[in-house]
């Protein structure tokens, strides 16, 4: 991918095409008159070059009209714009409805994504279906974090205490990377997540899926995987649905196996990259909040099998 | 006229005997040119920290996936690159200047309160020790220098680096209200006989407008600090929503501080550049009366335009428009100028040494650095790019491109003033290009990888060929400008050993600190001149064609 794929100019939602629109408006204006000073200025310093022994030009002191003019040109303009921002933000940033069609909430360093009316949370990978204009609420259970994913959405802080709104149209369907855009501590290169915009039938297969409880896990290493992860505090801080993992601190597990990426678009989801993570987790991803739990390689690889069954 | 009584004061015990060279003189100096000068080496120092950290910075990302810096050291770097360059660098480096300058512009002989004077400077030099102290003590400051609650709460910053960060602010804060005052009570009493505020030279009439603006924007910074650190130290909540505090509120604090500050930043860079054209230009500013009431306009408007800075929070239409607009109306009076300074130079027999190329190329680079501010105000806009690497290249090419090669500007200009040498032209002339083209080789391409998606604050990136590439260009870009200040130092070096003495007055200027000897005495001035026109050295160059002949006022 050696082109450069400038995302902020891509734009596969209604929202984003407004945005994108907007925008570049505002760089012609901003463009021309940086051309229009480049010019001027230009032209001064070519023309008005100093001789060695020139006498001082008879001084001028000013003209009140020409002042007038670039005063009141850069207001007009200014109004103009104004006009034209008021007019975009009512378009992209309508009032949000009494009740969500998707809950993110923002931790230390991944993103919880809750379905409300199918019941079920999964997380970093968001599916949507395309011609939908879906309100996301945007929430945080920590510091302030931010959801930007430039191709399809205006940002939107997530603040603890303050939730706020945003809408998605998506028009083209394909996977659209998004990223934190506010320092958020240690590991805020790394908090990334995927909007994935699905064909109607693929979201539906997809949302019947994620909203199934975790089947009971395999006899041999998956069942001792089971074992550890109920024994050795797992489940303390993650959910599993179906089992007695209820923890909020990490992601939610039930269809881990079926996301394409771990530690929030970091790795490939991968059993060999499972296995890293779980070896050690501060290693790959150094100040998140998965501490190392000291397995043994055989408890590593339990662990994993299990997890490779939570489709 | 009695121009010689107004502009003396008694100067205190000591100071006249004091021995220039000796190291003891300038640790208890209280006279306005050695202040001045301590005050541009303590922040050249600062500067060259500073810069070590973009480089660290600069090396961690020339590439996906470097491991250089640890997240935690990156984090640290770039709060203490932002917290450097703001209060131990642009802030009190422009505050330098104007302590050295403003009493020899005025015909005065120090400033109002020379012991206060003293006392700014120690404040800045002890709180920047106080900052960099917070490496031994357990970890730099990693939250931003903007320090956003709750991340800068105790349960997500443990260490006690936020905690420095807010005292040392805090001893940094008293010092600059104390100058801003000092300033003010100078300009406006100690001014020579017939220098009415009319015919202020613009600098000054900057800093003025600027010391009011240090009044109203730095208290309520002193004041959010000193309740960041009672949340810290007393669990108190002012800024966790634990217990009814809010996030949102500091962030309202600190801004409507962060946005005068900017202007803090850059108002009496403005002031250099409207001295350093016109005399360049040989040529009177164009539109003396817009040039200085702009100026009021732009500080006025900036204490009222603070929530820009958070138009991703939500807070709703009528508050974003608001700001939005408010914000955009800056555009015109800083358009004023930049039309006014290029007009400026419109007829006139232009000499392009060193500082006028630093001059005219900060019309250019400031103006990219001002319309994409525009471009910002027009918040859907915003909206997208805020807190992407679109951000670092427009407050670089503000901050950099506007303040830093003002400074320059100013450096090459003043800097025989103030030790009686020249700056040598061929070592300026490679400096100035290593600069300009280092500069724009680093921060142009940002504004592609802010569009391209790059959030700003990240230790790394994902492994995008392209993101790699333009990260690498401007890593090289910064190494340039590395080498560009080194050069820079060269010069420093080189030209008070052995630059060719300057005399008075060696770009035919015509304000008053010409018309004492470089380096003043210390009593400033034998004579001060009559003053009867903003240009009084013209005047008596040219009585037949005298300013307040041809142009009274």
């Amino acid at each position: 991918m050696l082109a450069i794929q400038i995302a902020s100019f891509d734009p596969h939602s209604s929202q984003a095409v407004r945005l994108v629109q907007f925008s570049i408006f505002i760089y012609t204006i901003c463009a021309a008159v940086l051309l229009l000073v480049t010019g001027l200025v230009s032209y001064a310093v070519i023309r008005f070059r100093g001789r060695p022994g020139q006498p001082d030009p008879t001084p001028g002191y000013g003209r009140v009209k020409l002042e007038i003019a670039w005063t009141l040109g850069p207001f007009i303009l200014v109004i103009v714009i104004f006009v034209f921002t008021f007019r975009t933000a009512q378009a992209v940033d309508p009032p949000a409805p009494a009740s969500p069609d998707l809950v993110i909430v923002a931790h230390q360093w991944w993103w919880e994504v809750r379905y409300p009316r199918a019941g079920f949370t999964t997380a970093n990978e968001i599916h949507i279906p395309i011609g939908k204009d879906l309100a996301f609420r945007i929430e945080s259970a920590d510091v302030i974090h931010d959801f930007w994913v430039p191709q399809l959405a205006r940002k939107m802080d997530a603040i603890p205490g303050h939730p706020s709104n945003i809408w998605i149209e998506a028009n083209r369907i394909g996977t659209y990377l998004g990223a934190c855009s506010e320092f958020c501590g240690a590991e805020h290169g790394w908090m990334r997540f995927r909007v994935i915009v699905d064909s109607q039938v693929d979201y539906d297969a997809w949302e019947k899926q994620q909203a199934r409880l975790a089947a009971d896990p395999s006899p041999g290493l998956p069942a001792e995987g089971f074992r550890l992860f109920h024994e050795e505090t797992c489940v303390r801080c993650h959910t599993v649905d179906g089992t007695e993992a209820k923890g909020d601190v990490g992601p939610d597990l039930t269809h881990v196996a079926s996301r394409q990426r771990i530690a929030a678009e970091l790795l490939a989801n991968t059993p060999e990259n499972m296995t890293r993570w779980m070896t050690d987790p501060q290693a790959i991803k150094p100040g998140c909040h998965m501490p190392n739990m000291q397995f043994t390689g055989d408890q590593v690889k339990a662990v994993v099998a299990y997890l490779e069954e939570l489709r | 006229m009695s121009d010689m009584t107004l502009g003396r004061l008694p100067m205190p015990l000591g100071a006249e005997t004091a021995d220039k060279h000796h190291l003891l003189s300038w640790l208890t100096s209280v006279d306005h040119k050695q202040i001045g000068v301590m005050y541009l080496a303590a922040t050249l120092g600062f500067f060259a920290v500073g810069g070590i950290e973009a480089l660290l910075m600069r090396i961690q990302l020339a590439w996906p996936g470097l491991k250089v810096l640890s997240p935690d050291a990156y984090n640290q770097i770039f709060t203490m690159h932002g917290t450097t360059m703001i209060f131990l660098v642009v802030v009190p480096m422009l505050l330098g200047f104007a302590t050295y300058l403003s009493p020899l512009m005025i015909g005065a002989s120090d400033m109002a309160f020379p012991r206060l004077n003293a006392l700014s400077f120690w404040l800045l030099l002890f709180g920047g020790f106080l900052l960099y102290f917070s490496f031994f003590a357990g970890g730099a400051p990693n939250a931003g220098w903007f320090s956003y609650a709750p991340l800068s709460e105790k349960p997500y910053s443990s260490q006690p680096g936020t905690d420095y960060w807010a005292l040392a602010l805090l001893a940094i804060g008293v010092g600059t209200i104390a100058a801003g005052l000092n300033l003010i009570v100078t300009i406006i009493t100690l001014r020579t006989p017939g220098l009415t505020i009319r015919r202020l030279p613009l600098f000054v009439w900057m800093v003025l407008i600027n010391s009011f603006l240090i009044l109203v924007a730095l208290p309520p910074l002193n004041a959010s600090l000193v309740m960041l650190l009672v949340d810290r130290q007393l669990s108190a909540h002012f800024f966790t929503t634990l217990g009814g505090g809010s996030p949102i509120l500091w962030q309202h604090y600190f801004w409507s501080f962060g946005h005068p500050e900017v202007y803090i930043m850059v108002l009496p860079a403005f002031g250099m550049i409207s001295e350093i054209i016109p005399v360049f230009s040989r040529q009177p500013i164009f539109g003396y009366a817009f040039v200085a009431v702009s100026t009021a306009a732009i500080a006025f408007l900036s204490t009222a335009v603070w929530a820009h800075h958070m138009f991703a929070v939500g807070l709703g239409h009528s508050w974003d428009l608001a700001f939005g607009a408010s914000s955009m109306l800056i555009a015109v009076p800083t358009g004023v100028k930049v039309f006014n300074w290029t007009a400026t130079m419109w007829g006139g027999a232009i000499r392009f040494t060193t500082s006028m190329k630093f001059a005219i190329a900060f019309l250019i680079t400031f103006t990219i650095g001002g319309l994409t501010g525009v471009a910002f105000a027009a918040f859907p806009v915003d909206w997208q790019l805020t807190d992407t690497y679109f951000v670092v290249a427009h407050m670089h090419y503000v901050l950099f491109g506007g303040t830093v090669f003002a400074v320059f500007a100013g450096v090459y200009y003043w800097f025989p003033k103030m030790s009686g040498r020249m700056l040598s032209e061929q070592l300026g002339r490679v400096h100035f290009w290593l600069t300009f083209i280092g500069f724009n080789l680093t921060f142009l391409i940002q504004h592609v990888l802010g569009l391209a998606g790059m959030p700003r604050r990240v230790y790394t990136y994902p492994n995008f060929l392209s993101w790699g590439i333009m990260n690498l260009i401007s890593t090289l870009g910064a190494f340039l400008l590395g080498i560009s200040v080194l050069v820079f130092l060269v010069n420093l070096y080189v030209s008070l050993r052995g630059g060719s003495t300057a005399g008075d007055n060696p770009w035919e200027a015509w304000t008053l600190e010409w018309a004492t000897t470089s380096p003043p005495p210390l009593q400033n001035f034998e004579r001060v001149p009559p003053v009867r026109s903003a240009r009084p050295l013209w005047d008596l160059a040219h009585p037949e064609e005298a300013d307040w002949k041809c142009h009274p006022r």
